[in-house]
């Protein structure tokens, strides 16, 4: 014993055993992550019982269960006191349900715990089914009616000649969202761009009548279309209203749903493990690509995607030229010194400063500097009646910002490629005559082009992730028009963006039920971290592949 | 032949050609360059830029001096707008001046509306820029409500404002208007008693006016807006009145009462001041009766500091001390002196507040003007004005100037009815910062002692509380738990991965703390809030326990594998401690959380131990997002930072070195404390530096696994706020150029600096030790 402690080999294995924590908690992280994340989109049975906690009154649940969690007695005991606690009972399971509960007339989403020893006669009906709707989240009931205009249509075979009816309901939808949201969110754009120049005119005291008269027809046309729209709007909706399913609840109440309002029906009961396959292939890609609905507590994260996605490319656009160029300057052009290893110096601690910093350079220099003085040099008729263009946090200036963020890391990897091209090969070059810039160009680039990669990997993966200095140059939970859209000029660099890391943030705490929000918030996570973890994948693999491609050509 | 000085001229155009963007390459690199060092040195010029406003000194310059608009009967006061343009006297005979502020010109003059044959014999100005039933648009500035009291033992409410409207070019004209709120009619207190002193505060529900009157009464008059059903409908008033004492006339010196309508201060003419308590109307009960507030002088002037719960008192021998009332634990008042500011040199003349920072500026007779900010505790400005004796000081609505009254010519003697008026200019944006209030004790209003705190919200009545002592000491403590758990994890790990790891494993480990190190910052936030902390919660007992539990699995589980027949033993080569550590350490987790957590709990804590910590005799302040959750999943955090440049660090020790080590007879162990560890503690220790800094900024862990509250505790169950995560929550809304605007910007600042010199620290200690690497 005492020479086993002598030999050192006890603190070895502790050393061992630190190094095994750390990738234990990265591995279970991750596998946290993904494993809640991706159950999210599985479609859970629905299950009935009775409730039947002493002294309180018994309760019909019907819902999904989300999770069960073990809960000390004493804190149950807290709760209701009249809980018989045996003994050696020192724990609860506590389940967690999702129910909809009627609220005024309408069925709303509710999470209620439980506790699993009072829940009796649990089942799980075969012919149960969900539906869900596009506001006010699940319903759970049977079937019992279809309706066209008050007359019953059908009784017996409804789940047959639903799919046809929901299919029409859908493009019915999907029409008149188009009409909504493209069509008159362009002649919006349109009449906002109108108001603007009605502005400026005024500001410039315009003598000409004739262009205020331009503006007047040019809106009139406007006003016209958007009315024609509205009419075309109200016919497309008295259509998408025909159609009525009535719904029998579990304690035997009608409740009637238009169809309009269904995403989709299913009876997760008696869906075989390959159907629920096909829906959750449905849902994940429901939740790629819709908007988010209920206050971003359901549908899908699009938006988020979106604004992630086009705030990565350009920063990459704004920090690629200046971070590779940085990088040759150090190396390549400017005399090694002292000052010049200050510099380098200085570049690597900007790594180091704390994200939060950028954010408060950006939102003072870029957003309210830059930004305004813009404003006044470009508009100074917005600027009079206080609409801000450019001095408002934005994508422009989130971009420009991550971009200031992410140099250190481009230009450190891209010195390091560079430092890595052997001498020779530069000196060859130029003693075959070739000048400086045709040497970098020809020769030194090529061969640190992977150093470059590897940086920009680095830097859209970290602006990928990055939120608090965007929550305050531009991002935000909720932006009523996209970055991009089929207006001229296309991409909107002057409007705010939704970002997937601040969508996580919102969700997760700005949400009301925090439990409730949690599968999804786990979904949206998964898909960050993944995005995140390929990219570094790739550069670590782009960079080792680099190293052995260098020692072979070093030896 | 002919061709060749073709080919020549060509090759020449090439050459030049390829010259010219030779040297374009190198404009364009070396421009690049530049404006990288420019980019770095503008983000601490701005910031700098933002900051220095705060501590620029208070600047008073002269606009311009004239006789007294009006006429030559005494000043009851004077007032002026928000933009300075229209200013309003009011004399003793109620007749009402509006001038221009520039030149002094009378642009319209008004009379009050006062019974016949009556006089006015004392005056009170309620406090500015409240809203209320007078009150219904949100342009205040200018609005003034005064209440006069007459020799009729009447009382008489006036306002005067003013309205902006445009002509047909688009010029702004500004027009000066009286009216009378308050059903408009005199209020009849004592009849036919001289109302020798007056107060009156007012909100929606009505007005309250103290009045002191020729028989000696001190009275409560409360004017009750009686609900009406039509809002449209002029409001009805129902009066009542008490009397709160009865004092000779000779002895009182000033009656105030406070904005709230709560409490009524009589000060005596022997400086003694007696405090009431009118809270219900109907009843004043004697709170406390100070003898004297100055033993060697007397009070020459006493004023409500904005918001009304500070008296500012100053004397004749030129002493400025702030009182307000202060709770004891059993809800008792009582009022304190709170602090004295710094001497003037002669007899406090008067003193006026400003309308919406806890700032005041006070002259002495002998012609000084000196501006302060209370919760500061700092004189801004103190200068001598005038040969003149000052009479007045009043500041106008945003503290942007001031008006001052003096005798018309020096040597005047005082009586003298001619008075001249001065009209300066005051730049004072940043009064509330000050070193004390930054990172002193601060005595704030309605707090029972001096305290640190952050507070940055605030309307009219409540103080701006700018103390970053909580945020600074959150942002250390933060810091301190996140190093508490990723030095050891950090550090040991990095000297096995580094010295002893079989290079296979070290192909999976290193990228996988990469992967650790890629993980954005708001994912693990969200963990440590929505699941770690719950768990953790849930689990208390086990947490600790896993403390000792941990190191005793991994020590037992070495001292059994050395047992192990040497022929399965080698079946493993050296190396893989880690590999085989993994289901072990699993093991001890789920032992300690399932089993040996729940048999602690049930022993010691009946059950929980996060329960029976905020419950019972042992009652402490404990948080389910406490410092546990922050050391745990910022040291997560930290951990990849702290480990690769560690384990750089350690793993280019030169190898000969070790190997010489080594042939001499060292175990492993012996040659990494005695050679590794040594030649490579620089290393060590700029990766802690550098981790440490990481841990100083990180913003949105702190933002979502804590209660994100300011408080100064260093209790390992309570959370915290941090310079970071302030920014973050609070720069969205500050007003652009405002102090608090500014504040942030220097917290920003701060956290700039503090990064970049630990980090230039660490940097430079890493390159030395490379040198002495490559030197060895």
């Amino acid at each position: 014993m005492k020479k086993w402690f002598k030999s050192g080999t006890p603190w070895i294995w502790l050393n061992a055993g630190a190094i095994a924590v750390c990738i234990l908690m990265v591995a279970s992280i991750i596998l946290l992550i993904a494993s809640r994340g991706m159950v999210y989109f599985w479609p859970k049975d629905v299950m009935v019982a009775d409730y039947n906690e002493p002294t309180q009154k018994k309760v019909l649940v019907v819902g999904e269960l989300q999770n069960s969690k073990t809960v000390p007695a004493i804190v149950i005991k807290e709760g209701n006191e009249n809980i018989p606690v045996p003994k050696d009972k020192l724990e609860f399971e506590r389940y967690l349900i999702k129910e909809s509960i009627l609220k005024g007339d309408k069925y709303k989403i509710v999470f209620r715990t439980y506790l699993k020893d009072f829940l009796k006669s649990i089942q799980y009906p075969k012919n149960i089914v969900v539906v869900e709707q596009r506001s006010g989240g699940n319903f759970y009931g049977y079937f019992h009616a279809i309706k066209q205009k008050d007359s019953v249509i059908d009784k017996e075979n409804i789940a047959g000649s639903l799919d046809k009816l929901l299919d029409r309901a859908t493009e019915l939808h999907d029409q008149i969202y188009e009409i909504e949201k493209d069509d008159i969110g362009t002649i919006n754009y349109k009449k906002s761009n109108l108001n603007l120049e009605k502005i400026k005119l005024d500001f410039y005291k315009e003598k000409d009548i004739r262009k205020y008269q331009s503006l007047k027809i040019s809106e009139a046309k406007l006003d016209a279309e958007n009315d024609k729209l509205k009419t075309k709007l109200l016919s497309l909706r008295q259509k998408i209203n025909r159609d009525i399913l009535v719904f029998k609840t579990q304690d035997n109440k009608t409740f009637e749903i238009n169809l309009a309002n269904i995403i989709r029906i299913y009876q997760p009961n008696q869906l075989s493990v390959f159907g629920k396959s096909i829906l959750y292939v449905e849902k994940f890609w429901e939740f790629l690509s819709d908007d988010p609905r209920e206050a971003n507590t359901e549908g899908g994260i699009f938006p988020a995607i979106l604004g992630t996605v086009v705030m990565v490319i350009l920063m990459t656009i704004l920090v690629t030229p200046i971070g590779v160029i940085g990088a040759i300057y150090l190396r390549e052009y400017a005399k090694q010194g002292v000052l010049i290893r200050i510099v380098r110096i200085s570049v690597n601690n900007l790594a180091g400063v704390p994200s939060i910093v950028f954010g408060v350079f950006g939102l003072g220099f870029f957003v309210y500097v830059l930004g305004g003085s813009l404003d006044v040099f470009f508009y100074p008729e917005r600027v009079d009646s206080n609409i801000t263009t450019f001095g408002s946090p934005s994508l422009m200036w989130a971009a420009l910002t991550l971009a200031l963020l992410t140099l250190p890391v481009v230009i450190v990897a891209t010195e390091e490629g560079l430092s890595r091209v052997p001498r020779a090969i530069r000196e060859g070059s130029l003693a075959l005559g070739a000048t400086k810039a045709e040497t970098l160009w020809r020769t030194v680039l090529p061969m640190a082009s992977p150093g470059m990669i590897t940086g920009l990997i680095l830097a859209i993966a970290r602006a990928a992730g990055e939120v608090a200095p965007l929550m305050l140059v531009g991002v935000v939970m909720y932006s009523p028009s996209p970055p991009i859209d089929l207006n001229p000029p296309f991409l909107h660099v002057d409007r705010t963006f939704m970002h997937l890391g601040n969508h996580i943030y919102g969700l997760a705490f700005q949400s009301p039920d925090s439990e409730a929000v949690q599968p999804l918030v786990f979904a949206t996570a998964f898909i960050l971290v993944m995005v995140i973890i390929i990219l570094n994948l790739t550069a670590i693999s782009i960079r080792n592949r680099l190293r052995e491609k260098y020692r072979a050509l070093e030896n | 032949m002919s061709s060749e000085p073709n080919i020549q001229k060509s090759s020449s155009r090439i050459q030049k050609y390829r010259g010219f963007k030779d040297s374009l390459a190198r404009y364009i690199v070396n421009a690049g360059g530049y404006s990288v060092i420019l980019a770095i040195c503008l983000i601490f010029l701005y910031l700098l830029y933002e900051v220095v406003p705060l501590f620029y000194d208070t600047e008073v310059t002269k606009v311009s001096e004239y006789v007294m608009p009006g006429d030559s009967s005494k000043t009851l006061y004077l007032s002026t707008e928000g933009r300075l343009v229209i200013s309003t006297r009011v004399t003793e005979k109620g007749k009402v001046y509006f001038f221009n502020t520039n030149t002094g010109k009378v642009t319209h003059t008004e009379q009050i509306k006062l019974p016949n044959n009556s006089k006015i014999i004392s005056f009170y100005k309620t406090e500015p820029n409240k809203k209320g039933i007078v009150e219904k648009d949100e342009e205040l500035e200018g609005k003034e409500i005064v209440v006069f009291g007459l020799d009729t033992g009447e009382a008489i409410i006036a306002r005067h404002f003013f309205e902006v409207s445009h002509d047909e070019k688009g010029n702004r004209i500004i027009t000066a208007k009286l009216d009378y709120p308050f059903s408009g009619k005199p209020i009849v207190i004592s009849k036919q008693k001289r109302l020798e002193k007056i107060s009156a505060e007012w909100d929606e529900d009505g007005i309250s006016i103290i009045t002191h009157d020729s028989d000696g009464k001190i009275k409560l008059s409360y004017l009750e807006k009686a609900s009406t059903l039509d809002e449209d409908e002029p409001a009805e008033f129902e009066q009542s009145q008490i009397t709160i004492t009865e004092l000779a006339v000779e002895s009182v010196k000033q009656i105030l009462v406070n904005k709230e309508q709560k409490w009524v201060y009589v000060l005596h003419k022997n400086n003694g001041l007696s405090f009431y308590d009118i809270s219900d109307k109907k009843t004043a009960k004697l709170l406390q009766h100070i003898p004297s507030l100055t033993p060697q002088a007397n009070v020459s002037d006493m004023r409500f500091l904005v918001g009304g719960t500070s008296l500012l008192i100053g004397t004749d021998a030129g002493k400025l001390m702030q009182w307000f009332p202060v709770r004891d634990q059993n809800n008792n008042y009582s009022l304190i002196k709170i602090r004295e500011f710094s001497q003037q040199n002669a007899k406090i003349s008067s003193i006026s507040t400003e309308y919406s920072r806890k700032g005041f500026a006070a002259v002495d007779s002998k012609g000084h003007l000196a501006i302060y900010h209370s919760t500061a505790d700092r004189i801004l400005y103190n200068e001598f004005l005038t040969k003149k004796p000052i009479l007045a000081v009043y500041l106008a609505p945003r503290a942007d100037a001031v008006l001052i009254e003096t005798v018309l010519v020096a040597n005047q003697s005082n009586s003298s009815s001619t008075r001249s008026l001065q009209f300066w200019h005051i730049k004072n944006n940043h009064p509330e910062v000050s070193w004390s209030s930054l990172w002193g004790k601060v005595w704030y209003e309605n707090h029972p002692e001096e305290k640190w705190i952050w507070q940055s919200t605030a309307s009219h009545d409540v103080e701006p509380k700018f103390s970053l002592m909580p945020l600074s000491f959150g942002t250390l403590k933060a810091a301190f738990y996140a190093m508490l758990i990723s030095i050891p994890l950090a550090i040991l790990g990095a000297i096995f991965t580094a010295y002893f790891m079989a290079s296979r494993m070290r192909k999976v480990v290193k990228p996988s703390i990469e992967i650790m190190e890629a993980l954005p910052t708001v994912i693990i936030g969200f963990l440590a809030g929505l699941w770690l902390a719950p768990l953790v919660d849930k689990n208390l007992t086990g947490v600790f326990l896993i403390l000792a539990t941990l190191p005793l699995g991994i020590l037992l589980a070495s001292y059994y594998w050395n047992r192990v027949p040497s022929r399965y033993r080698h079946k493993i080569p050296d190396g893989w401690e880690a590999a085989l550590l993994i289901p072990v350490i699993i093991l001890v987790v789920w032992l300690t959380f399932n089993v040996l957590g729940p048999i602690f709990d049930n022993l010691f804590f009946d059950g929980s131990m996060s329960h029976w910590l905020g419950t019972g005799e042992n009652k402490i302040d404990y948080k389910q997002r406490n410092s546990i959750i922050i050391g745990l999943a910022m040291g997560f955090a930290v951990i990849p930072t702290i480990f690769s440049i560690a384990e750089d660090a350690i793993f280019a020790v030169p190898k000969h070195l070790t190997q010489g080590s080594l042939a001499l007879g060292a175990t492993a162990w012996q040659t990494l404390s005695r050679v590794v560890l040594l030649t490579a503690s620089p290393g060590m220790f700029s990766a802690v530096m550098i981790g440490f800094g990481r841990a100083i900024g990180e913003t949105m862990i702190i933002l979502m696994a804590t209660g994100n509250t300011a408080i100064m505790d260093g209790s390992i169950f309570t959370g915290m706020r941090t310079l970071s995560s302030n920014i973050a929550t609070e720069l969205p809304e500050a007003a652009q150029h405002s102090t608090h605007f500014r504040i942030l910007f220097l917290t920003a600042l701060v956290l700039f600096l503090f990064t970049f010199v630990f980090n230039t620290i660490a940097e430079i200690v890493r390159q030395r030790l490379r040198n002495k690497y490559s030197n060895l």
